[in-house]
Formats: structure tokens, sequence, C-alpha cells
């Protein structure tokens, strides 16, 4: 757990960056903080490992009084995660991950063994290992800077925007692979972006900050969509935030059945028909063709998004995006189980509401 | 030149080429040990803190503006002839470029490399040693492999005070008016320049990481 308590950050020319914070961080979760550029959210994260020292305030990590914990040694216990990586050039991945441990006094072989069990951990090939870090894609080297946080195990990981240099489907990609992380190892992570996207996908609770280091509201990423405490905050989620709450909301959609054809099949094409390959995965919609045809790939419109049961926003946006506004429905192994409709996604949610499920 | 360079009689003998080459080799080395115990923890340790740079920079204008010869004689004046001027000569002439190397590396260095050290908990005795200094090799082999090639040329002037080196070839051909033993001077030098340069690549690149070697040419070995 780390707690903020009347923490104040003024710096030698004046600025003050963060001003009286109070907040606690509970062990276990993912917390974000988000907000406008030059808002105090990196000079708040920098204050709990001592890269900062406040001005006024106290910071607890774990009960224990940071300023009373020689820097060093409180951040060999805490991982730290930047932008970019921040890789040490000079070394090869492997001794990149090893840094902590063999800081912590580790022998050079044990250090070693666990490096290379982090890389795997972080969803990297071991031989990576050998490389250098200007071998390695951005992506990589975000993947290598979290496993050097991970490698003496701390209970606690900082992140400073740590996948805003990739582009955005490294940056998915990262982002489910840190979900998975955490459902495996629950540290207490502290997450800094200003991506309100990245902060509602991410965050179990979300520290909003404005201007000043002034706390806008801390709370639950449902709950800053349904309920902005002031304008700052409903600005700041953005417009489209009620469609984003359907993100948050699991309920049953009707699935109904859908026309299927196999590429080389002849049919007779009455209204949309779904063309799916041999294991039943969806390839593209089939329409407006008169009489009995061979279904071939190039007459294929393609799909919009595909539906797995996840969230109403999920299903809404296969409706939505889908040429036959049939939002297509896969299971686990990507086959088609059916479709749904765009009218079926709002009834679910009317019902939602009227079950009090829709957080006001 | 190539009678005088190429007698058996010069290749031998307490004043042979040798002995001489070894000499002028004793000197440059010996310099630019000296040279870099003084320049490398400077340059580093302002280049670490980021504090005095400007006083670096001037310094190393003000040593590079010194007129070697003119030291030379200055210190002859004071401490007497021998081998204890040459080195306070060479050593000024080396440390400017070799400081200045320093500095430059260290602070050139990622500075996001460096706050992430610091923040995995090394401290700042750790940061310069284990990410800053070897990341700057590059530029600090660049600086020391210039004040080599410069030591290694002005060395000859230790000849002027009665002490040895190559340079006993240059001034003893002057004196004798042998332009062939002064041109065989000559050469030697220019050749132990190439050797000692070439010296100093091969320890470069044993000494400096794969991993900072300009990006197609580095790395798996
Ligand atoms: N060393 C410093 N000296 C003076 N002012 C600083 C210093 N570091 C940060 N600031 C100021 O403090 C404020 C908060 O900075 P901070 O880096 O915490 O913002 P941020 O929320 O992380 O912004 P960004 O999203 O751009 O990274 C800014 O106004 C910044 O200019
Ligand atoms: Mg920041």
């Amino acid at each position: 757990m780390i707690e903020f308590r009347a923490v104040t950050k003024r710096f030698e020319d004046g600025t003050i960056a963060v001003d009286e914070l109070d907040l606690t961080v509970e062990a276990g979760t993912i917390t974000v903080f988000v907000g406008p550029s030059g808002c105090g959210k990196t000079t708040s994260l920098r204050m709990v490992n001592r890269m900062i020292d406040p001005t006024s305030g106290t910071i607890l990590v774990d009960g224990r009084d940071v300023l009373t914990v020689d820097p060093p040694t409180l951040r060999r216990g805490i991982g730290y995660v930047i932008q970019q990586a921040g890789l040490f050039p000079h070394r090869t991945v492997l001794d990149n991950v090893a840094t902590v441990p063999l800081l912590s006094g580790w022998d050079k072989r044990r250090a070693r063994t666990r490096a290379a069990e982090l890389l795997e951990i972080v969803g990297l090939d071991p031989a990576f290992g050998k490389r250098y870090p200007a071998q390695l894609s951005g992506g990589q080297q975000q993947r290598v800077g979290v496993a050097r946080a991970l490698a003496a195990d701390p209970p606690v990981l900082l992140m400073d925007e740590p996948f805003s240099a990739v582009d955005p489907v490294v940056r998915e990609d990262l982002q489910n692979e840190l979900l998975r992380l955490q459902a495996e190892l629950d540290k207490t992570i502290v997450f800094v972006t200003h991506d309100i996207d990245e902060a509602l996908k991410l965050g179990e609770r979300v520290a909003v900050f404005r201007k000043g280091g002034h706390l806008a509201q801390y709370a639950k990423p449902q709950e800053l969509l349904s309920a902005p405490a002031n304008d700052f905050v409903a600005s700041f989620v953005g417009r489209d935030r009620g469609y984003r709450t359907l993100t948050f909301l699991h309920a049953d959609v009707p699935v109904h059945p859908v026309a299927t054809a196999k590429l080389g099949e002849r049919i007779t094409v009455a209204d949309w028909t779904l063309v799916v390959d041999e294991q039943n995965r969806p390839k593209g919609w089939l329409s407006g063709v008169d009489g009995e045809v061979e279904v071939g790939e190039d007459d294929l419109v393609s799909g919009g998004s595909l539906y797995d049961g996840s969230s109403l926003r999920g299903a809404l946006d296969a409706a939505l995006s889908s040429p036959s506004a049939l939002g297509v429905v896969v299971d686990d192994a990507g086959a088609v189980t059916g479709v749904v409709k765009a009218d079926d996604v709002i009834q679910a949610l009317a019902k939602a509401r009227a079950a009090g499920e829709v957080p006001k | 030149m190539g009678a005088w360079l190429f007698d058996p009689a010069h290749w031998s003998g307490p004043t042979g080429i040798p002995v001489r080459l070894l000499e002028h080799l004793g000197y440059t080395l010996l310099t630019l040990l000296i040279a870099a115990v003084i320049a490398i923890p400077l340059g580093a340790f302002v280049g670490h803190t980021g504090r005095g740079g400007f006083a670096i920079v001037g310094l190393s204008n003000a040593l590079r503006a010194l007129p070697t010869t003119a030291v030379l004689i200055l210190v002859v004046l004071w401490a007497g002839l021998g081998d204890f001027p040459v080195y306070v000569a060479l050593v000024l002439l080396a440390v400017p470029p070799i400081m200045a190397g320093t500095y430059a590396g260290v602070r050139a260095v990622d500075p996001m490399a460096v706050d992430a050290a610091r923040g995995v908990g090394m401290r700042e005795s750790g940061v310069l040693l284990n990410v800053e200094i070897p990341n700057a090799l590059p530029l600090i082999y660049g600086g020391f492999r210039g004040a080599a090639l410069q030591v290694v040329a002005t060395a000859t002037i230790a000849a002027y005070t009665g002490a040895g080196g190559l340079g006993r070839f240059v001034f003893d051909g002057l004196a004798l008016q042998e332009f062939g033993q002064m041109l065989a001077g000559a050469v030697l030098v220019a050749l132990l320049a190439v050797l000692v340069d070439l010296g100093f690549a091969g320890l470069q690149r044993l000494t400096v990481s794969p991993g900072l070697r300009p990006a197609g040419t580095g790395g798996k070995r």
C-alpha cells in the first residue's frame, strides 16, 4: 500500500508541481495517474522512490515513511519502468534484467538464471538475452524494461508512461501483457499515462490530476465515466463516455443464428451470408448476388470487429462496424457462434439500467 | 635516408634505433598514463555532476593554447635538464583532449539510462562507474587516441633537453647536417604514431561494449 499524506512539491523555481496530495494506492491493484501534460503525475510518482523528495508531507510505502530509508536501498525494493525503457546500452539484455539482483548482492549465476526466467515471463524469447538494447524494437525494449523492474520481485512497481513511445498495436499488446502479468503477480502498481483510454483499460482505480498537482477525482473507471466529479473530469474522459461506459457492463445479449457458407461452396444468396473458413472462423460477408453463385474470395466484403462476449461495448461495436449490421459472435477458438444486433444491445442496456447495474 | 635507416650499425648499441624507439614509446606511455590519471577522473566527475563544465572547457582551451616548447624551456630553466621537464610539457599537452573527451562522453550518455540507473538503486559511484563511464568509452578513447598521436609526435622534443627518444636522430642529424638521419628520425616517429594508434584501436575494440558500436556492425559474435 502506498499513502500520500498532504504531499506538496515545490521546485526551486517556485513551480508547485504537486499540491497537498492525499491519496491511497491499495495493495495488489493497478492504480493509474492520468491527467494533462505538466499536471504533476511524474513528480508524484518519483516521490515514491525518492527520485524527488517532497517539500512537505509524508509518503508511506507499506506503512514505512520513505524519507527514513536511504534512497538506493529504497529503490532496489521498488520496480521502476520509464518511457523508452532507459535500458543500459552497453549491457546485454540479460545483464540489464539482472541489474537489481546483482545490486542486491545475488551471485552472478543466480541473477542470470532469474533474468532468463523473467524474459520468458514478459513474453520474450530467452535468445534475446544475448542481444544489446540497440538490437531490439521499441516494444521489445519496453518488455525488457518491465523484466528489469520485476527482477528482484519487488512488491511495488512504478511505471511512468511505459508504453507511450510504441505504436498503437504494440501498445495494446503490452497493455494486455501487463494485465496478464498482474493477474499472476498481484503487485501494487502505479501507472502514469496521459492517455485516458489506457487509464480506463488498465486501472482498477484511476486518479485524475489537473494542472497544479490537484487531484480532480479518484475512482473506479466506470465511476469516472458515469459520475464525473466535475466538468474537468467530464471533459477529460471525453465526449463518448456514455459509449465507453459500456466497456464495464457485462449483460446477456441474445445471439441469433446466421447463414454461413465456406469458400468454393455453391450457394444461393438471399440476404447477407457469413463466409467462414474450414475452422468456422469468419472471413467476410457476401451479399447482393442474384441466383446461385460460387463463393469466391474476391466477392467478400470484409467484416467488422468480432464480439467475444466481453462487454456490451464489444457487442455494440461489432454490430455497428459490421457491413450487415450483424455483429459476429465468436468463441474462444475464434469460431462463429452467431450474431448480435444493435437493438438487442440497447435493450440489454435498458434492462441493466432498470436492474440498477449501471452506476449513476 | 634509406642508406642511413637500413645501416645495421644504426640498429644496435645504446644509441641505436631499437633503444631510441623504446625510449620514445616509454615517454609516450608514461605521459599518457599520468595524463589519463589526471584527466579522466576530472572530466568524469565534472560530466557526472554537471557542475564546473565551463571551467573544464576553459581550462582545456587555456592548456591547448600553451606552446609546448615554451613550457619545456620554462621548466628546464626552473628544474634543470632531464626527463622531468619533458613529462611536464607532454602531460600538459595530453590532458586537454583526454579531459574534453571524457567530459563530453559522460555528458552524452542517454539521460534516460542514467535516470534508470538511479531508479533501480545504483549509488552515485555506481552510476558513474557502471553506466556513465562504460557508455562514454568511445568518446574517451577518441580523446585519448588524439592525445597519443600528439604525444608521439611531440616527444621528439625530449632530445632538446638532452634526453633520449627518436628526437635524438632529428636533432643530431640537424647538428651534423645529416639529413638522412633527420629524415629517418621523422619517419620512425610517424611509424611509431601509427603503431601506437593501432594498439589503442585494438584495446578499444576489446574494452568497449559491442552494444555501443554503430548500428549494423555490433553485437552478435
Ligand atoms: N526539476 C524541475 N524543476 C522545475 N519545475 C519542474 C521540474 N520538474 C517538473 N517541473 C514542473 O512541474 C510540473 C509537473 O511536472 P511533471 O513532470 O510531474 O508533469 P507530468 O504530469 O508528468 O507531465 P507529462 O504528462 O508531460 O509527463 C510541470 O509544470 C513541470 O514543468
Ligand atoms: Mg510525466
